[in-house]
């Protein structure tokens, strides 16, 4: 039997089950009136369509993907930074696997490889230090990407190439923040959200004091959970236990991994590499204030962007996304990739159109993966 | 990237770096502990931790790195992450 096999613990699978679907009645929630949770991590999200969390939960209740996948974010202008800083005829350009083929208006990082551009995919920073090193001739730059989780890696590594004096190492920062697109989300009038499921791995850095904005201003619940399914269901449990007794408070479901106040050696690298940009541009969503890093002035010398002129140091640019693509709408949960014109059709995960199809993490292909051609057909 | 995969400190490589050996699924690779790491940098050879992109970020028990593992496999995370230390090789040379 399939749900047997898929869970760990099927016992306390089924049992979560029922005391969600309980919780569902209590509230009153309808496959009309649905309660919408959001789960903002992209671990989450592809989790929840592993499992068919969102087919096995009482019908009352509707998850909304949010915005956590760092890749699918990323806006087209980004990429297009990135090429042009890889074309460069002295720069070795280090970047994660997952940054490879989203697409830029010209081409993706692996078009541009195609084309003679020196990348390399690493699995760390670290790799990229170690480039530096052993190409002291050439101009490493290391694109750093992602949310909190490696946010630290990176400030470790820009503070560890300092100490070594590396000057043919930097950085293209494109890390962002979790707090701010929820705060942008909730803001946003045509959203309708009633509790969110936390990130784990990012607020195992950050702890749970940055998110007390959402309970405190928006009176909406808020419970950072781990990645298992039975971890996603404990937690959605008790977002809607705070919203049948009509509280609204931050709660950590994942304890065993995340202290209330984060890791500190990785806050204070943070805050010692990094400071906040007045704003900073999301995919599908816009620019959302202080919602992205730079580099501080006094490590500029490892900063891509000053040392090459380009994106937030070059002019104001302009960033048209692509015709007919509905990833902002499937991003803030107002479409299911599903119905965007594009699923299965101009946008695949062997030729995504969007970057919401090209991690695992994006919730179109993840729909793409668990529900595929039975989806592309309806 | 954004999920972190447990891995076993097998020894310190270089104190002054905060370096460590890690066996990752019977993968080894060079992890930087700066955020993991006590006074007694010794203390952590044998400890379980949950590393992203090559940096220890949390002491986690044996149970839960078990648990870990087993999700991410399910996920197919473990596969990708290693993949890429796979191809980090690659890229070095
Ligand atoms: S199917 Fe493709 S184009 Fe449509 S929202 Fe998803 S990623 Fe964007």
């Amino acid at each position: 039997m399939r749900f047997a096999s898929e869970f760990r613990d099927p016992v306390l699978a089924r049992a979560l089950l029922a005391a969600v679907a309980g919780k569902a009645e209590a509230i009153g929630a309808t496959r009309e009136r649905p309660v919408h949770i959001m789960e903002i991590c992209g671990g989450h999200t592809h989790s929840i369509f592993r499992y068919g969390l969102d087919k096995l939960v009482h019908e009352g209740i509707e998850f909304v993907h949010g915005p956590g996948c760092p890749v699918c974010v990323l806006p087209m202008a980004r990429v297009d930074e990135c090429v042009a800083i890889a074309e460069r005829p002295e720069v070795i350009f280090a970047t994660f696997g997952d940054a490879m083929r989203v697409p830029g208006h010209r081409k993706s990082l692996m078009q541009a490889r195609a084309d003679g551009a020196d990348i390399r995919m690493v699995y760390s920073p670290l790799d990229a230090l170690e480039l530096a090193r052993r190409n002291p001739d050439r101009e490493v730059v290391f694109f750093a990407l992602g949310f909190e989780t490696t946010t630290p890696s990176t400030a470790l590594a820009i503070l560890q190439a300092a100490r070594e004096g590396l000057g043919n190492f930097s950085v293209f920062c494109n890390h962002i923040t979790v707090p701010e697109p929820i705060r942008a989300l909730l803001e946003d009038p045509d959203m309708r959200l009633d509790g969110f499921i936390g990130p784990g791995h990012v607020s195992m850095v950050i702890g749970l004091r940055p998110y007390d904005f959402i309970a405190r201003d928006f009176g909406k619940p808020l419970v950072v959970a781990g990645f298992e399914p039975t971890d996603l269901l404990q937690a959605l449990l008790m977002v809607l236990t705070q919203i049948a007794e009509g509280r609204a408070a931050i709660e950590n479901q994942y304890a065993r991994v995340v202290p209330e106040n984060g890791n500190p050696v990785s806050l204070a690298a943070i805050a010692e590499v990094y400071e906040r940009r007045p704003s900073f541009e999301w995919r599908g969503l816009g620019e959302i204030e202080s919602s992205g890093l730079r580099i501080r002035p006094a490590y500029a010398a490892f900063d891509a962007e000053a040392k090459f002129g380009i994106g937030y140091a070059a002019a104001r640019r302009t960033v048209p996304e692509i015709e007919g693509c509905a990833c902002g709408q499937v991003m803030t949960g107002r479409l299911k990739p599903t119905q965007c014109p594009q699923y299965g059709r101009g946008c695949t995960p062997e030729s995504p159109l969007g970057a919401l199809m090209v991690s695992s993490e994006g919730a179109c292909a993840a729909y793409w993966q668990y529900a595929g051609a039975r989806t592309a057909a309806a | 990237m954004c999920l972190g995969i447990p891995g076993r400190i097998t020894a310190i490589t270089d104190p002054a770096r905060l370096m460590a050996l890690a066996e990752i699924s019977g993968v080894r690779r060079e992890v930087n502990v700066a955020c993991v790491a006590g006074p007694d940098l010794g203390a952590l050879v044998g400890r379980w931790v949950l590393i992203h992109v090559g940096f220890a970020m949390a002491l986690i028990d044996a149970d839960e790195a078990a648990r870990t593992l087993e999700a991410l496999r399910d996920l197919g995370e473990a596969q990708e992450t290693l993949e890429q230390l796979a191809l980090t090789e690659e890229a070095l040379r």
